[in-house]
């Protein structure tokens, strides 16, 4: 993440994403596939790092080989047509977007970090400094609650946060700015999409 | 990673001159009042010198009819229109905090000689 100024003087917390070029790798409809998407390609990859099979379902396109491949949703496909490619110019300025990414992994993690906890007494004799606590009742009702937070694998999960703002697109790198942060770590993939619920 | 240096360094003010904690400075700052565009200055001494990149931050505290004011000023804001550097002063550390504790004279910072 970095940080724009307005010509006001104001901050804007951004992150910087490199928006495609998205190359359109295959195409699926209602017929073949029973749903709607569109298969998109980004990225390359070492030609020793391509297995055949990958190597074959790219052939139609040509002699990229794309590191990632992801599926997005489309309404109509058949606007689409194989080898196309998807540009930064899709979106504009002031737009709103949501990101989809994998969040850090934290691995197992206590009550504390995962669901801020306040954690126990740090003196005056206690030794409960970052346990849970009590888990329940007692006889009645007799087992513990369902979805009662405890320890546990905290991050490394599809997270996605919605109607962020765009706030500068550099067409000639490939990069847009958006307003806030994003799910994972420095040079991960996300998803971008139009967003689901739209912002008042 | 390359790229978001450059996007940083695209931010950055590079026409400020460079000053360290201890230092009096003079910030002019472009202050928007509806149309009008004025420009009031703030005199004092650095005190705090914190963060890196477009982030960066310092601030500048003086003593206004006796009462202690402090401003914490981004360094790469546009808001800024120059800053004036009136004495480098001779200090220990890069957080001059102590200075909030002290009065009239025990105040005052030996100034530095830079040839």
């Amino acid at each position: 993440m970095t940080g724009l100024f307005t010509s006001e003087g104001k901050y804007i917390p951004v992150t910087a994403i490199q928006l495609g070029p998205c190359v359109v790798t295959q195409i699926k409809t209602v017929a073949t596939d029973g749903y709607n998407a569109l298969q998109l390609g980004f990225g390359e990859k070492k030609k020793s790092r391509v297995n055949k099979a990958l190597e074959g379902h790219l052939k139609k396109i040509g002699e990229t080989r794309f590191a990632f491949l992801r599926e997005v949703y489309v309404n109509d496909p058949s606007e689409y047509g194989l080898g196309q490619t998807i540009n930064i110019d899709i979106f504009n300025i002031g737009e709103y977007i949501d990101v989809t990414g994998t969040t850090k992994g934290r691995g197992f993690s206590g009550v504390i970090k995962r669901h801020g906890f306040h954690g126990g007494k740090k003196t005056h004799g206690s030794h409960s400094h970052r346990i849970p606590g009590s888990i329940g009742c007692s006889a009645t009702p007799a087992k513990v609650i369902k979805g009662k937070k405890m320890p546990g694998q905290y991050g490394n999960t599809r997270k996605t946060i919605r109607n962020l703002e765009i706030v500068d697109i550099r067409p000639e790198e490939n990069l847009i700015l958006i307003k806030g942060a994003i799910p994972g770590s420095r040079n991960g993939i996300v998803e971008i999409k139009k967003p689901k619920i739209a912002n008042k | 990673m390359e790229r978001l240096d450059q996007l940083q360094r695209e931010m950055m003010r590079l026409d400020l001159p460079g000053f360290a904690a201890g230092d009096t400075v003079k910030v002019h700052v472009k202050i928007k009042e509806g149309e009008k565009e004025r420009i009031q200055a703030f005199q004092g001494v650095v005190i705090s010198k914190r963060g890196g990149g477009v982030h960066a931050t310092f601030t500048v505290r003086k003593v206004s009819y006796g009462i202690g004011v402090e401003r914490i000023f981004p360094l790469h804001s546009p808001v800024i229109d120059k800053i004036e550097i009136i004495a480098h002063g001779r200090v220990r550390r890069s957080k001059i905090y102590y200075l909030r504790k002290l009065r009239g004279k025990a105040a005052r910072i030996k100034e530095r000689r830079i040839n």
